[in-house]
C-alpha cells in the first residue's frame, strides 16, 4: 500500500489517506482480500496519530472499500459492482460538467455539444 | 474505576509554594493513545507529572492510574516507565551495570530486550552513564522503561535539548510502543511541533490550571486566530480576546471558535496551530481565566 502525505495540501491527513487508499482499490492496484497495515502500524509508519488513521479506516469501511476485523486488522473488500458503477458515474458527470463549463465560455449551444459528442463516439467506433 | 483509562486526574490541587500550585486539575487519557501536556516553563507540567507518579502528595482531588486509585499497590510502579528531564542513574555505572542494578526491582525484567534496545538505539553497553549525550541518556531511560514491560510511558520534556534527528527517532520509538493497544504515552513539551502529528490528545496548562483538554482535533477546532489592523480588535462586544498582542501595524489574538462569528468582516480569521494556541493561552493572566474551560 502506497500513501504519500502532503503537509501543505490544505487537505486533512485522514482525508488524504482515505482518498489514496480508495483510489488504489478502485484502480485495482489493491486487490480484494489484500491485508492492509493495522491502524497502529500505519500511524507509526506515517508518524501520525492513531486517531487519524482510525478515522481514515472507519470512513473507508463505511463506504464499503475495506473491512476491519477487531484484533486482526483490515483488508480490501471485493469491489462491489454498484460501488464501482457509482464511482464511474461520478467521473462521467464530472467530465461532462467540465465540458459544459468550457462550452458556455465558448458560446456553444446544446446542439453543438451533442454534435461534438456524436463525433467523438463515431471517431472511437472507426478506430476500433 | 474504569480500566479503559490509562490515567485520570480529578480536581487535583496541591500547593507548591505560597505563589504557585495546581488548582482543580482534571483530565484523563484513554488507554492506547498519546497525550501531549503543553505549557510554558513554570506552567505546572512537571508538578502534574510528579503528582501522577506519586512523587508528590496532593491536597485535594483524586488520581486514577492504570485502573487503581493512586498511589495503588507497589507493583503498579512496574507498569509505568518514567523518563525524567534528568537522569536518576549513577554517572559511573556502565550500561551493563545499569541492568544489573535495576533488574532485581522488576519482576518482568527482560535482559534480552534491554540489550536489543541498546543495540537498536546505538548505545554501547560498555559506555558510562556520565559520558552519554542528552539524547543518548534519554534513549537509555526509554530502553530501561521498555525492558520492564511498562504499559504507560511518562516522559517529562523528552525533546527539549534534542536535535531534530533524535526527536524524530523518539517519535518512531513512541509509535513502536503504541503498536500494542494496551500501551499509552503521556509526554510534556513546549515544542508543539512534536505533537502536531503524533498527538492523539492534548492538554494545555497555564498557571497551574488546565486551560483546555481533549483530542487534538477538538482543541484545534475550539479556537480561531484573528489578525487585523491596530484598532480592529478593540471595542468588540461578546468576544473574549485571548492573549491579545497589539503593535503599531496590527493586532493578533486567539478567540473561541463559537465567538469568531461576532468579529465582523474587517479581520482575518484563521484556524490556529497548536503553537499559536499555546502562545496565546500562555500569555493570559491566570486571574482572568474565567472562561478557561
Amino acid at each position: 500500500m502506497r500513501v504519500v502525505l502532503s503537509n501543505s495540501a490544505g487537505v486533512p491527513i485522514y482525508q488524504q489517506i482515505k482518498e489514496q487508499v480508495g483510489t488504489a482499490i478502485l484502480s485495482g492496484e489493491l486487490a480484494a482480500d489484500t491485508a492492509l497495515p493495522s491502524v497502529r502500524a500505519l500511524a507509526r509508519d506515517l508518524r501520525i496519530s492513531v486517531i487519524t488513521t482510525t478515522r481514515a479506516y472507519t470512513e473507508l469501511a463505511a463506504e464499503g472499500f475495506i473491512a476491519t476485523v477487531p484484533g486482526k486488522g483490515a483488508y480490501v473488500r471485493p469491489l462491489d459492482s454498484a460501488l464501482v458503477r457509482e464511482q464511474l458515474l461520478r467521473q462521467v458527470e464530472d467530465g461532462l460538467q467540465t465540458a459544459l463549463d468550457a462550452a458556455r465560455r465558448a458560446g456553444l449551444q446544446r446542439d453543438d455539444l451533442v454534435q461534438i459528442l456524436d463525433g467523438l463516439i463515431q471517431a472511437e467506433r472507426i478506430s476500433q | 474505576m474504569s480500566s479503559d483509562l490509562a490515567f485520570a486526574l480529578r480536581g487535583v490541587g496541591t500547593a507548591v509554594s505560597s505563589s504557585f500550585g495546581l488548582h482543580e486539575v482534571s483530565f484523563d487519557l484513554p488507554t492506547g493513545y498519546v497525550m501531549g501536556l503543553i505549557g510554558a516553563n513554570g506552567a505546572g507540567k512537571t508538578t502534574i507529572i510528579r503528582c501522577l507518579l506519586g512523587m508528590r502528595p496532593i491536597d485535594t482531588g483524586e488520581i486514577e492510574l492504570l485502573g487503581h486509585r493512586a498511589p495503588g499497590p507497589v507493583a503498579l510502579r512496574q507498569d509505568i516507565g518514567v523518563v525524567l528531564d534528568h537522569t536518576y542513574l549513577v554517572g559511573d555505572w556502565r550500561l551493563t551495570e545499569v541492568e544489573r542494578t535495576l533488574r532485581p526491582f522488576y519482576d518482568r525484567w527482560d535482559g534480552v530486550r534491554y540489550r536489543g534496545l541498546l543495540a537498536e538505539f546505538g548505545l554501547d553497553p560498555r559506555a558510562k552513564v556520565k559520558d552519554l549525550s542528552r539524547g543518548m541518556a534519554m534513549k537509555l531511560m526509554i530502553a530501561v522503561a521498555l525492558s520492564h514491560q511498562a504499559r504507560l510511558l511518562v516522559l517529562d520534556e523528552p525533546t527539549s535539548g534534542l536535535d531534530p534527528v533524535t526527536r524524530d527517532e523518539l517519535v518512531g520509538i513512541i509509535g513502536d510502543f503504541l503498536l500494542d493497544e494496551g500501551h499509552s504515552v503521556l509526554f510534556s513539551t513546549h515544542i508543539t511541533t512534536d505533537l502536531d502529528r503524533i498527538g492523539d490528545y492534548v492538554t494545555l496548562v497555564h498557571g497551574g490550571r488546565v486551560v483546555r483538554t481533549g483530542t487534538k482535533d477538538d482543541v484545534l477546532a475550539a479556537y480561531r486566530v484573528v489578525r487585523g489592523g491596530p484598532d480592529d480588535l478593540s471595542d468588540l462586544v461578546g468576544v473574549q480576546l485571548i492573549g491579545l498582542r497589539q503593535t503599531a501595524t496590527g493586532a493578533q489574538a486567539l478567540v473561541r471558535a463559537d465567538e469568531a462569528g461576532l468579529l465582523g468582516g474587517r479581520v482575518l480569521v484563521e484556524a490556529p496551530t497548536l503553537e499559536e494556541i499555546a502562545v496565546h493561552t500562555g500569555a493570559r493572566v491566570p486571574a482572568s481565566a474565567g472562561g478557561a474551560r
